[in-house]
This record gives C-alpha cells, sequence and structure tokens, in this order.
C-alpha cells in the first residue's frame, strides 16, 4: 500500500474509528443474515435460522475485535477503549480511587519535592555561560576555599589551566543611598570577575580589571537585578547615581542581569564592588599580606582540553613555586577543584550526603505507596477474579485483561502524580521564597523546572507498572471454567492458605520502611532536643545580641574603641540589664576567625612549625560573664589591658593543654601569634562550641578589645527582661550615641537558628517523611487486616455459631496481619538504626543508641497497628453469625 | 457431510485470493465458492474468514464495496487488484512447487532411492 493511502487508513482508523468498528459490525451480521436466509430457505423456521447461523459463525466480539486488529491503526482504539473501560471501573469504586490516588500523590509528591531541592542545589549548574568548565580551587591542605590576594594574584598568573581565575569575598556594608540607609550584603569581587564569568550587564557597564589602579582606586558598583527592583524601583537613571559605601562615595555603574546571582547558589548578592576598596570596605588592609589564607574564593572556567587532574598538577606546581619562594607565609599548598555553587567542600559533601539521603528515603516512601497500592490491586483482582474469568470466557485474551489492569494503574499513578506534583510545585515555590535565616540573603532557588516535571512523570509510570504488576500473576492463573464454577466461597481456601502470599511480602516490605523513617525521625527529633540542651561552652538563654558595625559609620582609628566602650557603658546603665559584653564574632553566629599560634621557643613562624590552629575571638571585659562562659582559671580582662599595657589572652581549656599541657599550668605563660607577638596567658575558659554543632572540640583564645580593634561588633547584654522590650531600648539607647549607627537585635537563642538550621532542616524533612510512612503503613496495614475481615466473615460466623471465644476469634481475623506487623517493625527497627549512623554525620547527637528512641519506635509501631486493626477488630467482633447464616 | 480436514496455517489467504479471483463475492459468497470448489473438504469457522479478508485488504490485494447481494440485501463486495492478482500467480506457483515436491517425496519408494 503507498504511504499516503496507508495515512489516510489511519487517520481514518483514528477519527472516524465508530465509523469502522460500525462498518465492521454490519459486514458481519450481513454474513449471519445470509447464512441465516440459507438456512430457512432449507426449511428451518427463521428464528432457529438465525440461532444456528449465530453458534455456526463463532465468537462476534472476538473476531470484530480480530478484523479490527487485521486492518490496523487498532492499537490507539484498544487504548482509548481501555481508557474508558478503566475509568468505568474506578468510578465504580470510588473509595478505592481516591485512597489509591491520594497515597500517590503524597508520595510523588515527596519525591518531587526532594528531587527539586536536590536538583537546585546540586544537579542545576550555576546560571552562568560554560558551568561545566567553572571551578572553585580548594587548598588540599586545609580543605577550604579560601586564598589570600597575593597568592591569588601568583596563582592566576602562573597556572596554565585555567583561562583566567577571579576571586571574592562576601561582606556586608552599610549603604545610604541618600533616601534609606540598609545593610545589604555584597560580593568584594577582583576587578575581572565579570569578565571571568562571561556575563554581560544589563544595564549600564561592569567594571574591569582596567578600572583599578591601587587601593581605592575603582568606587564602583554593580547592583543585582533584584536589589535595583526592590530598592531603586527599576529607576534606568540609576546608573551614574553616586550612594554612600561605610560613608564613602560610590558610583553605580552598571545592572546585573537577572539571571546572574553571584557564584553561590544560596546566596545571593544585593550588589558587587571592586576589591582595591577593600579599605573602605571592610576596614581591612591585607591585599598584601600573603598570610591572610581564609579570605578570598577563588574560582575560574578551565581551558578546553584540559583534565580536572592536570590542572591540579599545574596548580600544585605553582603551590611548591610558593612554599619555596614564601616559606614563613605559605604551607601547605596542594590544591584540589570543587564546584563553586555549594562553596566547594565546605557544604558540598555535607548537603550532597544529606540531599542523597532524602533521596532514598523519599524513594522508600514511594516503594511502601507502591507496595501498598500493590497489594490492593491484588486484593481487587481476588475480588474481581469472577469478572475476569467471564471476560476470559467470552473470549477475551489474557494480554488483552492485562492491559487493561495496567491502564488502570497507570490512570491511577498518573492522576496521583500529576496531583502530587501540583502540590510539590507550589511546595517548592514557597521555599524558593523562603528566607530560613534573616539576618542572611540566603536563598533556596529551588522552583521546579522541566526536570522536576520529567521526574515526576517517570516516577509515575514506574510506579503505575511496579504496582500493576502485582495481580499478574493472578490473573495468568485464572482458570476461567473454575472459577465460573466454583462459588465466591471457594476461592478463599487459596487466601486462608498458610503459606505466604505476595500481598504479605508487600506488607511487610512497607511496614519495614516505614519502621526505618519513623526510627530515623525520631533519632533526628531526639537530636535537635538534646542539641538545644547541650553545652556549648554560653548560655544562650536570657541573652540578647546586638549587633553594630562602626566602620559602617565611618568610625576609623582610636575613635573605634571609645565609641565601644562608650556603648557598653551606656547600654550596662539600661535598668534589668545584668551585664554587657562585646565580642568581635558570636560563637555558633555563622562567622569567625582562626589564626595559627605557636609555642614561645618558635623563631620560624611559619604555618609548618604552627603548635595549633586556634579560633580567634576579641572581646570586651565584661564578655564572658554576659555570655555566661565560665572561668576554669586565672581572671577575665580588666579595663587596663589595653593598647599600653602587655598583651594578653585568655585561651579555652583545649588550647591550654594542647600548648601547656594542662589549664593549671597555662597561667603566666607565654605563647606567639602568627606576626610574632609574645601574648601572655592570663586566664583559661571552658571549652566549647564556635563554628559549627557538629566539630570537634577546637582551640580558641581571646584577645582584649582594646588591644585588638574590632569595627563589627555583636553585643551580648544578659538581662531577664522582656526581650522585644529591651531591643527597643537598645536600639533608643545606640541611636541617641550616634544615628548613623546601625544595629539588629535578636535574641541569643534567634541567634543560634543558623548554627542549628541543619538540624532543623534535617529533622522537619525526616519528621515529615517519617508521617507519611507512618500513615502509609497504617492504611496498609488497615486494608489488608479489612480485607481478610471482611473476606472471612461468613468462616468467623460459623466459628462463633460453633461457640469460639473473642479472643479466638481475633486471633483468627487478625492474627496474620499483627504478625506480619512484628516481621516489618523488627525489620525497620534493625535498618533504622543503621540508618542513622549516617544522620548523626548532620544532626548534632543523634545517636540510635538511645533506649528513649528505641522505646519510641516500638511504641509507634504498636500503636499504629492498634489504630489500623481497631475497626476490623471490631468489625470481626460484631459478627452475629445468625444474620450472616440468614443471607446465606 | 464429507469428511473435513484443518486447514493449513497460511492456506486460508490463498484460498480467498483464488475464491475471488473467479469474479466479485461478498464474504459468506467467498464461504460458499470456497466451499464449492474444495468440495467442502476442509473446515473454516466461519467468523476466521474476516480477519483475514481484511488483512488482505489492507495489504493492497483487495479492494472492497458495498453492494447489494442477491439476497437483496447490503452487503461488502471483494475483487482483485492489479497487485492481488500478481500475488495470487506468485503465491499459486509457490505452492504447485511445494505441493509436487511433498507429493514426489511421500510417493518415493525405497527401489528409486
Amino acid at each position: 500500500m503507498n504511504p499516503i493511502a496507508r495515512l489516510r487508513q489511519l487517520a481514518a482508523s483514528l477519527f472516524h474509528r465508530d465509523g469502522s468498528a460500525r462498518e465492521i459490525d454490519e459486514e458481519l451480521r450481513s454474513h449471519i443474515a445470509h447464512r441465516a436466509d440459507d438456512l430457512a430457505r432449507a426449511g428451518m423456521d427463521r428464528p432457529r435460522a438465525e440461532r444456528q447461523a449465530r453458534i455456526e459463525f463463532g465468537g462476534l466480539e472476538h473476531y470484530k475485535e480480530e478484523s479490527h486488529q487485521a486492518l490496523g491503526g487498532n492499537s490507539i482504539r484498544t487504548l482509548l477503549q481501555d481508557l474508558r473501560y478503566s475509568i468505568r471501573v474506578l468510578r465504580k469504586s470510588p473509595g478505592f480511587t481516591i485512597a489509591a490516588v491520594l497515597t500517590l500523590a503524597l508520595a510523588i509528591g515527596a519525591n518531587a519535592v526532594v528531587f527539586g531541592v536536590l536538583n537546585a542545589l546540586i544537579l542545576r549548574p550555576l546560571n552562568v555561560p560554560h558551568p561545566q568548565s567553572l571551578y572553585t580551587i580548594e587548598h588540599g591542605g586545609y580543605k577550604d576555599t579560601s586564598s589570600s590576594y597575593p597568592d591569588f594574584l601568583d596563582l592566576r598568573k602562573r597556572n596554565r589551566s585555567f583561562e583566567d581565575l577571579t576571586a571574592y569575598i562576601l561582606v556586608q556594608v552599610g549603604l545610604d543611598t541618600g533616601r534609606e540607609v540598609s545593610q545589604p550584603w555584597a560580593y568584594e569581587v577582583t576587578g575581572n570577575y565579570f569578565d571571568a564569568m562571561q556575563v554581560r550587564p544589563y544595564l549600564g557597564r561592569f567594571f574591569h580589571d582596567a578600572d583599578e589602579h591601587g587601593p581605592n582606586s575603582a568606587p564602583y558598583l554593580v547592583i543585582s537585578y533584584a536589589f535595583w527592583h526592590s530598592h531603586f524601583q527599576e529607576d534606568r537613571t540609576v546608573v551614574g547615581r553616586v550612594v554612600l559605601v561605610n560613608k564613602h562615595p560610590f558610583t553605580i555603574i552598571g545592572v546585573a542581569p537577572p539571571e546572574f546571582n553571584g557564584t553561590l547558589i544560596f546566596f545571593y548578592p544585593d550588589f558587587w564592588l571592586p576589591m582595591v576598596q577593600q579599605e573602605q570596605v571592610q576596614g581591612l588592609k591585607v591585599l598584601d599580606a600573603r598570610g591572610e589564607r581564609d579570605m578570598y574564593m577563588v574560582l575560574g572556567h578551565m581551558k578546553a582540553g584540559v583534565t580536572p587532574a592536570q590542572a591540579i598538577a599545574d596548580l600544585n606546581a605553582v603551590g611548591a613555586y610558593l612554599e619555596k619562594t614564601y616559606p614563613k607565609d605559605d604551607a601547605y599548598m596542594t590544591f584540589s577543584l570543587a564546584r563553586p555553587s555549594l562553596a566547594g567542600d565546605m557544604l558540598g559533601p555535607g548537603v550532597k550526603a544529606f540531599m542523597t539521603g532524602m533521596m532514598l528515603l523519599a524513594g522508600l516512601i514511594l516503594l511502601a505507596a507502591c507496595a501498598n497500592l500493590g497489594s490492593l490491586f491484588a486484593a481487587r483482582a481476588a475480588d474481581r477474579s469472577r469478572e475476569v474469568a467471564l471476560r476470559l470466557a467470552l473470549g477475551s485474551t489474557r494480554k488483552r485483561i492485562l492491559r487493561s489492569v495496567f491502564t488502570e494503574a497507570l490512570l491511577i499513578s498518573l492522576l496521583g502524580g500529576a496531583l502530587g506534583l501540583e502540590g510539590s510545585v507550589a511546595l517548592l515555590r514557597a521555599l524558593s521564597v523562603w528566607h530560613p535565616i534573616p539576618q542572611y540573603p540566603m536563598h533556596v532557588p529551588v522552583y521546579a523546572d522541566a526536570n522536576v516535571y520529567l521526574a515526576a512523570f517517570l516516577l509515575a509510570l514506574v510506579s503505575g507498572f511496579l504496582f500493576g504488576a502485582a495481580p499478574v500473576r493472578q490473573i495468568l492463573r485464572t482458570n476461567p471454567y473454575e472459577v465460573v464454577k466454583a462459588g465466591s466461597f471457594t476461592i478463599l481456601t487459596g487466601n486462608t492458605a498458610r503459606r505466604l502470599t505476595l500481598r504479605d511480602i508487600l506488607l511487610v516490605v512497607q511496614i519495614a520502611i516505614c519502621g526505618v523513617l519513623v526510627t530515623s525521625s525520631l533519632v533526628a527529633v531526639r537530636g535537635l532536643v538534646r542539641s538545644m540542651h547541650s553545652n556549648f561552652g554560653f548560655e544562650p538563654r536570657n541573652a540578647l545580641l546586638a549587633d553594630s558595625s562602626l566602620r559602617m559609620a565611618g568610625y576609623t582609628g582610636d575613635r573605634i574603641p571609645a565609641m565601644e566602650r562608650h556603648m557598653i557603658e551606656s547600654l550596662e546603665a539600661l535598668p534589668g540589664v545584668k551585664s554587657v559584653g562585646l565580642v568581635s564574632y558570636v560563637p555558633l553566629g555563622g562567622g569567625g576567625a582562626t589564626a595559627d599560634v605557636f609555642t614561645e621557643q618558635t623563631t620560624d613562624l611559619r604555618t609548618a612549625n604552627a603548635a595549633a590552629n586556634s579560633q580567634v575571638f576579641k572581646v570586651s571585659p565584661g564578655y564572658f560573664r554576659a555570655a555566661g562562659t565560665s572561668l576554669l582559671a586565672g581572671r577575665s580582662f580588666t579595663w587596663q589591658d589595653d593598647k599600653d599595657s602587655p598583651r594578653v589572652a585568655v585561651v579555652n581549656a583545649l588550647f591550654a593543654r594542647k600548648i601547656f599541657g594542662s589549664v593549671t599550668n597555662a597561667i603566666g605563660r607565654f605563647y606567639k601569634t602568627d606576626d610574632g607577638t609574645r601574648v601572655q596567658v592570663v586566664g583559661v575558659t571552658q571549652d566549647g562550641k564556635y563554628y559549627l554543632l557538629t566539630e570537634d572540640p577546637r582551640p580558641a583564645m581571646f584577645f582584649p578589645f582594646l588591644q585588638s580593634p574590632i569595627g563589627n561588633i555583636s553585643m551580648v547584654v544578659r538581662s531577664e527582661r522582656d526581650p522585644l522590650e529591651l531591643a527597643a531600648e537598645i536600639r533608643r539607647t545606640v541611636r541617641n550615641l550616634d544615628p548613623s549607627l546601625p544595629l539588629t537585635t535578636q535574641t541569643w537563642t534567634q541567634g543560634l537558628d543558623i548554627a542549628l538550621f541543619p538540624s532543623h532542616v534535617a529533622t522537619v524533612a525526616l519528621g515529615v517523611l517519617g508521617m507519611m510512612g507512618a500513615m502509609l503503613s497504617l492504611t496498609g496495614i488497615f486494608g489488608m487486616a479489612a480485607y481478610s475481615v471482611s473476606k472471612r466473615l461468613k468462616e468467623l460466623g460459623i466459628r462463633v455459631a460453633l461457640g469460639a471465644q473473642r479472643k479466638e476469634v481475633l486471633q483468627a481475623a487478625l492474627g496474620r496481619p499483627l504478625r506480619l506487623l512484628a516481621l516489618g517493625s523488627a525489620a525497620g527497627l534493625l535498618l533504622g538504626i543503621l540508618a542513622a549512623r549516617v544522620l548523626a554525620y548532620i544532626v548534632y547527637q543523634a545517636s540510635p543508641r538511645d533506649p528513649l528512641v528505641l522505646a519510641g519506635v516500638v511504641l509507634a509501631m504498636c500503636l499504629l497497628g492498634l489504630l489500623a486493626t481497631w475497626i476490623p477488630a471490631q468489625r470481626a467482633l460484631s459478627i452475629n453469625p445468625i444474620v450472616l447464616l440468614r443471607e446465606e | 457431510m464429507p469428511e473435513q480436514a484443518q486447514l493449513l496455517p497460511g492456506t486460508l489467504d490463498l484460498l480467498i485470493l483464488k475464491a475471488v479471483s473467479l469474479g466479485p463475492l461478498h464474504g459468506y459468497g467467498v464461504l460458499l465458492r470456497i466451499g464449492q470448489i474444495t468440495s467442502s473438504a476442509l473446515l473454516i469457522e466461519q467468523g476466521a474468514l474476516y480477519p483475514a479478508l481484511f488483512r488482505l485488504v489492507r495489504q493492497g490485494l483487495l479492494k472492497a464495496s458495498w453492494g447489494t447481494s442477491e439476497n437483496n440485501r447490503r452487503a461488502k463486495f471483494y475483487e482483485l487488484t492489479a497487485a492481488g492478482r500478481k500475488r495470487f500467480r506468485e503465491e499459486t506457483e509457490g505452492w504447485n512447487r511445494v505441493a509436487a515436491a511433498m507429493a514426489s517425496a511421500l510417493a518415493a519408494t525405497a527401489e528409486e532411492i
């Protein structure tokens, strides 16, 4: 047949399928009529002749079907037929349909959300040209992403593997646009940043290398599209406007395109400014300090044709050169490459491990849902075995019946998938506008893209096939003759048999999955609760934090400590305030600084000779009291520890043990900082948590702020007064001192949000998944128990009539589901304990070896069993044999 | 009724082509004609005829049109297309070759070998 005719026929069968069906029908009937005519002519009376003709013809419906197939273009017709049939069947049992669709919607929705986040954080590359070749350079030695500026310049100049290298650092600045004062976040970047990232300005221009001519030579700002929108109402005349950054005039020269939000996926800057302005922006002069290692993140596009291994070798060669040339400042100069979007290995591995774990758990949820629906489908198939037998007897093929079962399953899974996707898209949208930690411009840009839709669709398809496959064996085994001959009663003997059926296995698997989820969510919750009450080395309750920056307000030199002392004294004078302390970085507040320290005897102060790498804090005399950090030995600072007196320090117990052998030994002894200054230890404090809740104990040293001035401060105000009221009073007091001082206040407990953020996220996520798992096994057990009771009503009735006791009836009716529950729970608990080991990396103090957790899991599973079997048990107990037997 | 033999697979198509080659026929007529030319020696379930007819139509070997039968009923009449005629000749030759080979093989006696 020529292709056009074939097409025409295909179209005909598509659009005139009713017509062609009618034609086939007419032709076949015409045949029967002709045959009947012949038979009548031979002497048969008309009705008998027609009957005889039909018998001789054979299965009319069967041949119609085959004729359709022979004509081709049949698959779409069959599909539509199957679809119509499935819709009819599903509408006949709305309870089943709704339960199944909702179950799947929840499971697929959960998967879509988790996948959406995974996609946004890990799979989706940064929105810059050629993201695949963009790498950030990490110090192999320290496993961090930062470099000093001179090292960066050498790396940039001497490497042969990268197109270009650029560096940046996050800074918060005081911005005065003339209309409003705010404290936005910015990237301080090298001049070639935009060129290296290959982005074009949306408006105006970007700055380039050529704009930089030494310190403070390029007072330019490039603002982000979002900041332009929110702070300048998309005013196109903004280019060329002069604004004040930390009281210094800067010119806005351009607006970045809307899709470019810096080179970290979760931290959107409000603007970019050149690194040469560092002194005005950060109040630092470290562009020539090679030893200031933890400053700048370095990244760049690798050249085409260079492998990561070659690039690392190249960088290491530069590193070896640097080590040799600058032995005092550079040590351990080996490098590795990482993706820049999650700040390299700082967050990358943790986020990846967590998201992979979540994806796994979500996958388990979906599997549990499939197991649930699979057993529902198997039960339905058993109920419908008569229907199946009838269809087989009427000439339907097994293939056709299986196809209609799968159509039904897929219909449910696609409906559930669509519903779940809709919910997850809404949830993802809510997540992407969520600012988890108000003081940082953190974003979780997790909008659903094509990947998410595709994943949801595929998951729906796969799960449809999975649970649709449950009744396959049953249908293939159906012998129409046996089923039609036997009443509904005999089918039961198959089900009550002792052997483990597919449905039993599915239920056990599902309960085990639920057990894993319940165990891990309980472990996480317990860990979170415990970490809230653990010893941080300070007391966050009844303390307010007031953050300010004198640098942003334009203070310099000696005016800084003078004003700070003034602030402390004014706040101490407030009624109800017990103590006030000032610190450079609040521990567990998301920031921090470290430095190498050396023993007194060391003369060659290179990093390789350092005795320890210690956390550095600069504090006021009242800090330890205000923070609730106890002194183990010696004294705290006094106002006499100023720049005219000898340099002193308070160290933590670990520091004391590490450098001096013991706490008591340390008092009065000396050590050296990385610039060679001899410092005397005057006090020792308890150890604490400084950067991460999950960190190993770290050495820490505290310097008096009068000896090491700080421009950015946090004041800890200890008081039992109402925090809101006190915060307002603190703001008033500071404003009275100097209205240009920026100030943000929060309780210290709120300030811990950033440290507890991973635990919070993990706990909430696991809690939600745990709840879903519990719900799924609840419905699963309920379905099984209800089904087994309803199927065995007659048997149970007879037992009751023969004098069975309540206990025996219950045992007969519910023994099996409960045994399966116990089996599944035990397996789930065991697996959950194994899984919780992984959790311990994310949630501080998460430990599965906790009697409370174990008891909680057992209790939860018992409760589940009780809840799920309650209604079926009631039904079994209320059996009235007389009523039942009368129905027979 | 004479004893009937099961139809060999693939032979129904050839029989239909043969029946139609003798003149346009409707479905029931095809059946009658086959019965006539085989002296009712072959058993064909009546309904099975139609999937075969439609398959031949789809292959472009037959063409069909509605008309009125001798019983004054509406019926679909089939006739050979050019391709159908060609295929009928080829299949007939093929069949004859196979049949002759089979016959001579089955008639072989010990002396001939």
